[in-house]
């Protein structure tokens, strides 16, 4: 059985009550005080059951329901509800035993394997895979005939069996946050390994550690009845599983006799699942805003008419584009007007957060999930395409609009050869056939400047560089002749000698193409060399737009001159003045 | 691919080497009264020599365990104590019972968590909710009781289908699909809950991915963004949980062989363990194994064919 | 070994199995001043860093910290001024454990260190958040509350807690905007200045390296191609590489960047 569920990363502090926390959400709150009632019942037992769980009366064999048995007599006339109650006994004590198990052997190998790594973790690993890979239930009953009728030992050889749950999720959690910068930090501060693990990957470990629990929990009642339930366990113990044994074999007699254990397991097992997802719920809280369905619906109306100039390729009026946030629509443009003409490259240039992506996503219809253009119009070669239909959008991207993205590598799908994803856009935008499309494709990336283009063309993206990539991905951009061409910081994830190359490429292929660029980008290098006109942009604003040589020879705009003065291009180098250092701190 | 295959194969060798050494330190270890459990308590003593002589028990362990090995790796694996036959023709008459009631569940695991999955991931809505649901319900309801429930229901007040029994494939078709129903029906559901919840999780990473948006700006189809690109690259992580599932469902057609009496490779495995029948046990242990390496092996090469990035 | 170094790095090699990262890497650093040491992805700079920090591999080679070996000596096993080694990383954002207070954070050095009681180290956090020009009462929230420019200013107290005569800064200003860019530079500058403390300064981008460094070595596949005075080597480089880098740049004026791309291209076709 596997245990192996995805556990988020806690986004939230850990110092806030996690616990108090989850007892605001109802499910958990049911869950919990359900939890706290078995758990009560388990303590409790001889105070709440009536009879004790061995007392027979041949009478009352099979009987129905009343007469001091609540909820009647079972196949040897004990008392149904006694022995649900001293089941919840046994079986909890059975559940804690495998959990502990578990947890004390997975975490505490997965902490070491996921933090030192090396042979260590290749043989624990290995172990782990070796232990996920046998059918627990099958051991068990192989192993049943030495370790005897108690239950309890064939809990702690399960808790083994399920430690690899715990191994695999502690280790991945550590093999994540172990190269976190802060670990780097804490390991230069002097910190030895073990206060590295117990400060700063005990805690993000935790949470996730403590919703695995709460499943392997469940799981272990189920395996522990089913056991019992295979007449493995000690007939004279009450237990859930052992009482479904009973009940099957009483099963034509009376069926509902099935019915009350069944529901105890479920009971108990649901609400471990549940606290678990309560716990999960409220750690991803953090990231989580009102889903858009929920947002009042809206249509941008159109802003004036069609532009009467035909060399206008693209423009942009008053668009503004929110997301929702935690109370209405949070806006990320807030009414930017832009024009750009045919064969002209615009450079959109600002800081993190100044809403420059987020429109350059709007023109191709491809906001992030939940965003939406509450306003404004697009106009592009005579049509408004803000609240274009997604089926007509799709017929302008890569056709009449492409897009070159930042980051290359990632950008690739890692599971195509760079051909298909060449070939697959010009099959489907142009209706070519594959081998035109080969052709083409071939020719492209003699294009880009591939030394070998069928080299490329068969190799997947982990094969090529990130240059390599980020020409591949141009090619594809500009493969069915766009008219339109949006850069999204196109060279920003290059090295500096890769990305006056990748410039260079794109003002040739610019040139003769004559196509019209948009180029996202926070460098103004990037700007002074490849941009006929500029616009800055600001908390979702545009504060200037003006040709490339007006706004680097005389900025008008206080923003812009901030920038630009904090462009580090032509500084004087500091002077070094040796000085004793004791003088200094002293 | 070749050299991966040996290595993995040589890893499975190992593996199985050190389950199989130490189970059968465990069981016959642990075998202290097995013939008087054969004979039953009227034995003598003298009998119950008699039995330990025959059955070679009264050996030194590492001797019987050579013995074993030696034939083991022969394809022999002794004679049952209790049933009078080899366990090899006891267990290949088995094994495809068992076989065909968990690869008829792992395929509808397969089919109905990657629909559920790949609707919550794309939609959400109702899709998340019922994934929701079946995680919980699934993750609750042990397989067994579920099975009891429905013989009640679906064999013993409706009579719609058979509540105990299984007929063969060759003898009738219709019969063999009758007769698995509900066991199957018993066995899927915590499947489903676990792996429509995976396939969810890597349908809704995968469409994350920076060359979604990049694919779609490109004038790719949607259905062809979502099944081709996306759908290939949340492949591995799914079949890495039908794996697991797999190795679930061969415990848990143990239980569930035993409420439909069902006779496969689980129920024989439990008899076996009630009665003491070592070499029965020792057989099934093998057995498993070497079906898990199977089907992991099958699946790392199919993650192979799927992730070019896992050099073989 | 002269008194007017405080590091010197000797032959230092780096092999990760076979891959040769750094190659006789020969540098050294003065009291109190700036090394800018600059290269693409690969060339080696991080890894020579984190050398020195003592949280990377040394296959060969010393490295000298005020006359004493500790060439792949862990930080927890330095003794002395070599202990106080500290180190900025470029992502303020995974450089800070969320889940600790800026005053957790601080502390850790000293208590790490036994410099002072938890008592003490926390009276001193005051004094480091002051350093850095923060409020005080940052002292009680956590990195998600602050913008990337202030985490950076936290991770430079972080590394000040120690009174360090070395920090070793690995791209500090590259994920920051340009105008938070320049006043975190400023301060670099400015404690720089006040405590004499020398930086080893990492860094992909020349004109960033240029406006904090004294003197700029530049990397190239795991070996320093140039190594000289700042105004030397980003004016008047001699290698052709560092020509190459240096013309690669774009600068920010669209006449002068016409004539260093023509520039470019004719180094480019020439070589």
């Amino acid at each position: 059985m596997s245990a192996a569920t995805p556990a988020p990363a806690p986004a939230a502090s850990s110092r806030e009550s996690i616990a108090l926390s989850v007892l605001t959400n109802p499910l958990g709150l049911i869950a919990a005080i359900l939890l706290v009632l078995v758990i009560a019942t388990a303590v409790f037992a001889p105070l709440i059951a009536p009879f004790a769980p061995g007392d027979l009366q041949i009478f009352k064999i099979n009987a129905p329901p009343g007469d001091g048995y609540l909820l009647g007599g079972d196949g040897s006339g004990r008392d149904i509800f006694s022995r649900l109650v001293y089941g919840a006994r046994n079986t909890l004590i059975g559940a804690l035993i495998a959990l502990s198990v578990a947890a004390a052997i997975g975490v505490t190998a997965g902490l070491f394997a996921g933090y030192f790594g090396g042979r260590r973790e290749v043989v624990m690993s290995w172990i782990a895979d070796g232990l996920m890979a046998l059918p627990a239930l099958i051991v068990l009953l192989a192993f049943y005939q030495s370790l005897g009728s108690s239950i309890q030992v064939s809990m702690v050889i399960f808790g083994i069996m399920l430690s690899p749950g715990f191994y695999r999720l502690t280790r991945n959690l550590v093999n994540g946050v172990k190269h976190e910068l802060y670990v780097d930090a804490a390991r230069v501060s002097g910190l030895s390994d073990m206060r590295i693990i117990a400060r700063h990957i005990l805690l993000v470990i935790r949470a996730p550690v403590i919703i695995q629990t709460s499943i392997v929990a469940g799981i272990s009642i189920v395996i522990q009845a089913g056991l019992e339930f295979l007449g493995l366990g000690d007939p004279s113990v009450p237990t859930w599983g052992g009482m479904l044994q009973d009940a099957f074999a009483n099963m034509f007699v009376v069926p509902t006799a099935i019915l009350w254990p069944g529901l105890a397991i479920s009971i108990t097992v649901a609400s471990f699942v549940l606290l678990a997802n309560a716990i999960r719920d409220r750690l991803q809280q953090g990231n989580r805003t009102a889903p858009a369905s929920k947002m009042p619906k809206v249509v941008a109306k159109p802003v004036g008419a069609a532009p009467t100039d035909n060399d206008l390729l693209l423009d942009i009026r008053e668009l503004v584009v929110g997301y929702p946030g935690k109370t209405g629509w949070t806006e990320v443009v807030k009414g930017v007007s832009l024009q750009l003409r045919k064969g002209e490259v615009l450079g959109l240039v600002g800081e993190s957060g100044s809403g420059k992506t987020q429109t350059a996503f709007s023109v191709l219809g491809l906001l992030s999930t939940g965003g939406r253009i509450l306003s404004g119009s697009i106009w592009f070669d005579g049509r408004d395409i803000a609240n274009l239909p997604e089926d007509e959008m799709q017929k302008l991207r890569g056709k009449r609009i492409a897009y070159v993205p930042q980051e290359p590598m990632s950008n690739l799908d890692p599971a195509f050869r760079i051909g298909f994803q060449l070939t697959e856009p010009m099959m489907t935008v142009l209706g070519i056939s594959r081998s035109e499309a080969k052709a083409r494709a071939l020719k492209l990336l003699a294009k880009v400047g591939m030394p070998d283009p069928m080299r490329t063309y068969k190799a997947y993206p982990h094969q090529i560089s990130g240059g390599m990539a980020q020409r591949v991905l141009i090619a594809r951009a500009i493969s069915c002749s766009p008219d339109l061409l949006i850069a999204d910081e196109p060279t920003t994830a290059l090295d500096v000698t890769v990305q006056a190359e990748v410039l260079e490429l794109l003002r040739d292929l610019q040139a003769e193409m004559g196509m019209s660029v948009i180029l996202v980008t926070h460098n103004f290098g990037v700007v002074a060399d490849i941009c006929h006109r500029v616009s800055v942009m600001k908390d979702g604003k545009v504060v200037e737009t003006a040709d490339v040589r007006t706004l680097f020879a005389d900025p008008q705009h206080d923003y812009t001159k901030m920038l630009l003065g904090a462009v580090l291009d032509d500084v004087t180098p500091r002077t070094y003045r040796p000085r004793m250092l004791k003088e200094v701190s002293a | 691919m070749l050299s991966y295959v040996s290595k993995r194969l040589l890893s499975s060798l190992v593996l199985l080497a050190l389950v199989t050494t130490l189970t059968f330190a465990m069981v016959f270890g642990g075998a202290d009264n097995v013939a008087q459990n054969i004979l039953g308590d009227n034995a003598t003593d003298q009998q119950i020599a008699d039995l330990e002589t025959k059955l070679g028990i009264d050996r030194p362990l590492y001797e019987q365990y050579g013995t074993w090995v030696a034939k083991a790796v022969r394809g022999d694996l002794g004679m049952s104590w209790t049933m009078g036959e080899s366990v090899s023709k006891i267990l290949s008459g088995r094994l495809p019972v068992t076989l065909s009631m968990v690869v008829l569940a792992i395929v509808i695991i397969g089919v109905v968590s990657a629909l559920l999955g790949i609707a919550a991931a794309v939609r959400g809505g109702w899709a998340d909710r019922v994934i929701q649901l079946i995680s919980v319900v699934g993750f609750s309801l042990p397989n067994f009781w579920l099975g009891l429930i429905l013989v009640v229901v679906f064999a013993l007040n409706l009579r719609w289908l058979p509540a105990t029994g299984y007929t063969d494939f060759t003898t009738s078709p219709t019969g063999w699909l009758a007769s698995l129903a509900l066991p199957v029906g018993a066995l899927v559901l915590s499947g489903i809950a676990s792996a429509s919840q995976q396939v969810r999780g890597a349908m809704i990473d995968a469409l994350r991915q920076d060359y979604v948006r990049t694919l779609r700006a490109g004038g790719i189809k949607p259905s062809s963004v979502l099944f081709r690109h996306a759908l290939r690259n949340a492949m591995p992580a799914a079949l890495t949980v039908l794996s697991l599932q797999f190795i679930g469902l061969l415990g848990g057609a143990a239980i569930i062989e035993r409420v439909f009496a069902i006779p496969g490779l689980g129920s024989i495995t439990v008899q076996a363990a009630l009665s003491g029948d070592i070499p029965i046990l020792m057989g099934v242990v093998v057995t498993m194994i070497i079906l898990v390496v199977i089907v992991n092996i099958a699946i790392d090469l199919t993650n192979a064919w799927v992730n070019p990035k896992v050099r073989l | 070994m002269s008194d007017d170094v405080i590091v010197q790095c000797i032959d230092v090699n780096t092999k990760f199995g076979a891959l040769h990262v750094l190659k006789n890497v020969n540098l050294t650093v003065r009291p109190g001043e700036t090394v800018g040491l600059v290269g693409e992805s690969g060339s080696g700079k991080t890894t020579l860093g984190r050398a020195i920090l003592g949280i990377g591999p040394v296959s060969s080679g010393r490295i000298l910290f005020e006359g004493h070996d500790i060439a792949g000596v862990a930080p927890r096993d330095r003794k002395g001024n070599a202990a106080s080694i500290q180190a900025v990383f470029q992502d303020p954002y995974t450089s800070l454990n969320p889940s600790m207070t800026i005053e957790d954070i601080l502390v850790e050095p000293i208590v790490a260190r036994r410099q002072a009681s938890l008592e003490e180290a926390r009276a001193r956090v005051r004094t480091l958040l002051d350093q850095v020009n923060l409020p005080s009462d940052a002292a009680y929230r956590y990195p998600r509350e602050f913008s990337g420019g202030q985490r950076q200013r936290v991770a430079i107290a972080r590394a000040l807690a120690l009174s360090p005569h070395l920090i070793v800064c690995d791209e500090p200003v590259s994920a920051l905007d340009l105008s938070t860019q320049q006043r975190v530079l400023d301060l670099f500058v400015e404690i720089q200045e006040r405590t004499g403390v020398a930086y080893l300064f990492v860094s992909h981008d020349l004109s960033v390296v240029r406006h904090i460094s004294h003197r700029v070595a530049v990397m190239r596949g795991g070996e320093i191609v140039e190594f000289g005075d700042c105004d030397q080597v980003t004016a008047h480089p001699q290698h052709d590489y560092t020509k190459r880098l240096l013309l690669a740049a774009p600068v920010a004026d669209p006449v002068r960047q016409a004539d260093r791309r023509a520039a470019l291209r004719a180094l480019n076709t020439g070589a």
